[in-house]
């Protein structure tokens, strides 16, 4: 018999940080809100890596909300894959919270840090919504409460620069255009099919996949999709919603955000749709596969002109982002387990980049590349984290970030796609420029002379070496992502959910 | 082989390509008027569009409104894709509302809600940026 | 010890040291004298393991598992012996010589550069003793990143384009290409760890295997093979121990060394020689050699004529490899000793007269022998060793290859040698020759006043700078003599594959 929290870890992961919200609003104080949400936080960390263990040998987790069984019911579905990316978002999710404590002093007037916490831990709730539920309109749903609540975050950075106010209203213009766009497209699905089950859709699809319908669905989820993740043309919103977003805020969206709409659509291609559908194979290799080229390669040749060091590291997310969709279009096991080792290491990496940018700011005030003269000397820590991120940026072994180019290549050599291997690595290349520029800047210049630049406080310093260190780990014991991803991405790719063994949960409450 | 043109399904089809229009009219304004308002209510008509596609694709025609009642057979509209879009109706008012709000906040500081006035003072507050910065290099080589 | 302890310890001490430096950064003699002890406890520990080595069962420690059939391991092999024999003696030296240095020099951030130092080393000894490419690789990127701020060292703006130079083109060509070449390698071989007579089948076609080994001999970049040699003159500007260590002991010597286990280790040496996918690397090399010492001969600057010195040294090595017979590694592999004690002299020198003079241009150097024997005769003993004249040490080394390039009938690669060594003679004898016998330059020195006498002519750089150039010189003579134990000892890698095939 399963205790009560095993039973309904997958509904507990989503409701706790939900009522959260609620909560710290009844309280209306900052610190208590603060600890509600970091708890909240915290368990739904601990009940994914839960349930990330228990699945990670294939097993699949179906919970059945309210005892109604699927497809007429909402179906919560646990597998290798979005455990791993739950695990991924909460992770973040909780570090970003602890940092942002401190963090959110000088960048948001105090009466506001209660509401901030309210929509950091909603916005929390929405991707993990997105990724766990095992229903098309439920991630519209979800999708659109991380939305919302991250129009609000990046809106809160206005008090320091007023720019996150337009920025904010491009995203909000952009992401409701890309979610209504994803709506039609489930319209159209449910149209041609009548379920809006995932699981469903994959059994139901195959036989009409030659309808127009069918096709035109495809397209709109995935440019609808597509705008959320910033493929490379649909990224506008993405520089300036990370650049003038708080730093905790930065942190977050950056590591998580764009990858759970990349979970969503690796879900609809791969298993949804199946990559056997020719007009699938045709949008890969005609459209995703350039698009990702061209974001490896334009969007880094852009970072390297920033003088804004967070417009730079969002510049270099959108070229990242380029690795992943490059992975998914090799369309072999190799390269969408690549996507995910990816996912992985990016988000560990932008989140610890992010983090050392933030805690210069927050000494600072500013995240211009200037103002960052001298800092090796007078915040070496925070300095050694840029340092070390940066390589992982790069991909120098030993960091995460080469794990992922390590997988990448195997990929693009195991379907005989050298060139394709060739520019990945040229890129990387770009990447030694614009990370070196900052090293430099941070090393080898002299600061202002009337500048007294102190350490960090240990508060945002622990939160950044977290993630450091786990970018070193990771990419040591690369074995524990590789093989997770790997079975992530093989049960992904048989084209549905088929798992080893699927334990529906769930249904004994009712 | 599929037809360029058809007469019977494009008729057929005819509240869709009602939709179709009112979609594309709401897409238009948003990216054409440089006014932040106008642009939310382009997104509204965008986005009530694809309510109404919703709403007419679960309509069954002659079907009532569903209804549990005595008789079995009474032809009934599908529920699921009206309780989809009430959902979606409420997403929509909260955006909407949050826009709106942005734009308030936007007006207050930029004292302009047109588009291209923002991105004037966008663009004029990183030049400045970039100036300090080139402002600072004379400095740094002193140091260096 | 056991062996696998001493293993260990050969790359934690120099992380411990690497550490202390940090903690220690306003301490100097505590910091000094402690990585001092480190030094020499490494040296004894490189010394335990040379002392258990034996072929038959090689000491082995796999550290972290990457992914599955694939780790971060170390092993024990003679070539990975040799080259962490010559760091760790020569850190010993260098450390020595780099505390006078510094303090002679006034140099500023002693406890940064000391630390880069020591985690220069650590990652030597990871490449020395890495028992895989990915391990080889890992080190090597470690020391590229490590020694970056020691070319940064003077911070000024000719540092600066120097590391940059230094930096673009040793992380650009690994990652361009030796990453390329690793992956590539695991996707066709299905493994990475080295094996004497190579990873892949026989049956791998020529063609293949001469673009796969372009993708290392350039990917390798501290080989500083043309025309990826750049980064080589570009580091000048680093403080002369750096030089020492980036051209003798550390950074140079890893990429020759990387080359030679890539050789060796994955392609197999008779897979290259039955192919002939090593020629075109050959005549590389040769064109190297030449080319690069025509270059040197032009140079005034003393860093910048050794920097180009060393890299038509390095493509001995290279061409020793290219050679493919078994003699032609041997005689690599002895060379990597016998180059680095002579080298590392020479720059030692290099410094020491900077130290006591300020000076860096060989044109102001006439004379100087005079004020500075020990320096210049320790500097003539490290060029007549490059040369390879003998009874200095790297007249072996020399001797081996060529005999290797007569063995495979290569008039012209005999030739070349010839011809490099003539014009060695040409551009490092008149440096010593001129500081002993031609007239000072300065006017008013008291080396040519007849009525000074002797003893207060002599103006040496201070003790510490002096001593460890005339330790490395003495090391060339004395290698000479004991030159045939390493060939013994690195002799098995050249002969076992050659065994395997006659049984196979």
């Amino acid at each position: 018999m399963l205790s009560f929290f095993s039973a309904h870890s997958p509904l507990l992961a989503i409701v706790i940080p939900l009522l959260a919200a609620p909560l710290c609003m009844v309280f209306g104080n900052k610190s208590v809100a603060f600890v509600i949400s970091f708890l909240a936080a915290a368990a739904s960390f601990a009940l994914s890596v839960f349930m990330l263990l228990w699945v990670k040998d294939g097993t699949v987790l179906s919970y059945h909300i309210g005892g109604w069984a699927p497809p007429l019911g909402i179906e919560y579905r646990v597998d290798t894959a979005n455990a791993f990316v739950l695990s991924i978002v909460s992770a973040i999710g909780m570090l970003a919270l602890s940092y942002a404590r401190t963090s959110i002093t000088t960048e948001i007037n105090e009466k506001h840090h209660t509401l901030f916490y309210a929509c950091f831990i909603m916005c929390f709730t929405g991707l993990m919504g997105v990724t766990i539920t095992g229903d098309a309109f439920n991630i519209f749903v979800f999708l659109e409460i991380s939305s919302l609540s991250t129009y609000t975050l990046v809106a809160l950075g206005a008090e320091k620069d007023k720019r996150a106010l337009s920025a904010a209203y491009d995203y909000l213009i952009l992401g409701t255009i890309g979610a209504t766009f994803f709506v039609i497209g489930l319209g159209f699905i449910y149209m041609a099919t009548g379920t809006l089950n995932l699981h469903d859709l994959s059994q139901r699809l195959p036989e009409i996949s030659d309808s127009r319908t069918v096709r035109a669905g495809f397209a709109l989820i995935v440019i609808g999709m597509g705008l959320k993740v910033a493929i490379y043309p649909l990224h506008r919103w993405l520089p300036g919603a990370y650049t003038y977003s708080p730093s905790a805020v930065s942190v977050f969206l950056a590591a998580t955000a764009t990858k759970v709409a990349l979970y969503v659509i690796i879900r609809f291609m791969f298993s949804v749709y199946s990559k056997d559908f020719a007009f699938e194979a045709i949008t890969f290799q005609y459209v995703i596969l350039p698009l990702a080229l061209i974001a490896m390669f334009a969007a880094a040749f852009v970072a390297a002109y920033q003088i804004n060091i967070k417009r730079m590291l969002a510049y270099s997310s959108v070229s990242q982002i380029g690795y992943m969709l490059l992975g998914l279009s090799i369309l072999n096991v190799e390269g969408v387990s690549g996507a995910f080792v990816h996912m992985f290491n990016h988000a560990i990496t932008k989140g610890a980049l992010f983090m050392a940018i933030g805690a210069i700011v927050f000494r600072t005030g500013s995240a211009l590349l200037p103002n960052m003269a001298g800092l090796g000397k007078q915040m070496p820590w925070t300095s050694a984290a840029i340092v070390v991120g940066g390589l992982s940026l790069i991909g120098i072994p030993g960091t995460a970030g080469f794990v992922s180019k390590w997988v990448l290549m195997s990929a693009a050599f195991e379907r005989e796609w050298w060139p394709i291997a060739l520019l990945i690595v040229a890129s990387s290349l770009i990447a030694v420029v614009y990370i070196w520029r900052v090293v430099e800047v941070l090393y080898l210049q002299a600061p202002a002379k009337e500048s007294v630049v102190q350490e960090a406080p240990l508060s945002l310093l622990v939160p950044t070496w977290i993630l450091i260190i786990a970018t070193i780990v990771f990419g040591l014991y690369a074995d524990f992502a590789i093989s997770i991803s790997t079975t992530a991405a093989e049960y992904i790719m048989q084209g549905g959910f088929g798992g080893k063994e699927v334990i529906i949960l769930g249904v004994e409450g009712r | 082989m599929e037809r360029i043109f058809d007469a019977e399904f494009a008729l057929g089809h005819m509240n869709y390509w009602l939709f179709v229009i009112l979609m594309m009219t709401g897409l238009y304004i948003v990216v054409a008027r440089g006014n932040l308002l106008k642009k939310i209510v382009g997104l509204n008509l965008f986005q009530v569009a694809v309510f109404m596609l919703y709403i007419s694709m679960g309509k069954i025609a002659g079907g009532t409104a569903p209804i549990l009642i005595d008789n079995p057979d009474q032809l009934y509209s599908n529920p699921l894709p009206h309780v989809l879009i009430l959902t979606a109706i409420v997403v929509g008012v909260a955006t909407t509302s949050l826009g709106l709000a942005l734009i308030v906040r936007i007006n207050e500081t930029y004292g302009t809600i047109e588009e291209d006035e923002v991105l004037e003072i966008d663009h004029q507050m990183y030049a400045a940026e970039v100036a300090e910065m080139n402002k600072n290099k004379p400095v740094k080589t002193d140091a260096a | 010890m056991e062996p696998i302890t001493a293993l260990l310890a050969t790359m934690v001490l120099p992380l411990l040291a690497f550490v202390l430096c940090l903690l220690t950064p306003n301490r100097h003699n505590i910091r000094d004298g402690g990585t001092f002890i480190i030094a020499v406890l490494l040296f004894g520990c490189v010394l335990n393991v040379l002392y258990h080595f034996n072929n038959e069962t090689p000491v082995a420690y796999e550290a972290v598992t990457f992914q599955a059939g694939l780790s971060i391991a170390f092993s024990v092999e003679p070539l990975g012996m040799v080259f962490a024999l010559v760091a760790s003696s020569l850190w010993i030296a260098t450390h020595v010589y780099g505390i006078g240095y510094m303090r002679g020099n006034k140099e500023q951030k002693h406890a940064r550069f000391f630390a880069c130092f020591a985690f220069a080393i650590f990652a030597t000894m990871g490449i020395a003793f890495s028992a895989n490419l990915l391990t080889l690789f890992l080190f090597y990127e470690l020391l590229t990143i490590s020694t970056y701020p020691l070319v940064a060292h003077k911070e000024n703006d000719a540092a600066k384009k120097g590391a940059r130079t230094y930096l673009g083109i040793l992380m650009g060509t690994s990652i361009a290409f030796l990453l390329t070449a690793v992956v590539w390698t695991y996707a066709i071989a299905g493994n990475l760890d080295f094996k004497l007579g190579g990873l892949f089948e026989p049956t791998l076609s020529p063609m293949f295997t001469a673009v796969l080994l372009a993708f290392f001999a350039f990917g390798i970049g501290k080989a500083a093979l043309m025309p990826f040699h750049r980064w080589l003159p570009a580091a000048m500007v680093a403080p002369t121990p750096v030089s020492a260590l980036l051209h003798a002991v550390a950074v140079v010597k890893a990429g020759v060394f990387s080359m030679l286990k890539v050789g060796v280790y994955v392609f197999g040496i008779d897979n290259l020689s039955s192919t002939g996918a090593s020629d075109w690397l050959m005549w590389l090399a040769a064109f190297s050699i030449l080319a690069a010492s025509f270059v040197a001969m032009a140079q005034d600057n003393l860093k910048r004529r050794l920097a180009y010195s060393t890299v038509g040294q390095l493509s001995y090595i290279t061409l020793g490899v290219a050679l493919a017979t078994s003699m032609g590694v041997i005689g690599g592999g002895l060379h990597i000793v016998t180059h680095a004690f002579g080298k590392i002299t020479l720059f030692m020198c290099a410094g020491a007269i900077y130290v006591a003079t300020h000076k860096t241009n060989i044109s102001e150097m006439r004379g100087l022998g005079r004020a500075m024997p020990f320096t210049f005769i320790a500097f003539g003993i490290g060029s007549l060793s490059i040369i390879g004249l003998p009874p200095f040490a790297g007249s072996w080394s020399k001797w081996m290859l060529l005999v290797a390039a007569a063995d495979t009938q290569q008039i012209i690669i005999i030739g070349v040698l010839l011809l490099s060594s003539i014009l060695n003679v040409a551009y490092l004898v008149p440096i010593f020759a001129r500081g002993f016998f031609s007239p000072a330059s300065g006017t008013g020195s008291k080396a040519l006043n007849a009525n000074v006498p002797w003893r207060e002519k002599i103006a040496e750089a201070p003790l510490l700078v002096v001593v460890p150039p005339c330790i490395t010189a003495l090391g060339c003579i004395v290698l000479f003599f004991y030159a045939d134990v390493i060939v013994e000892f690195i002799a098995p890698i050249a002969t076992v594959p050659s065994v395997e095939t006659t049984n196979g």
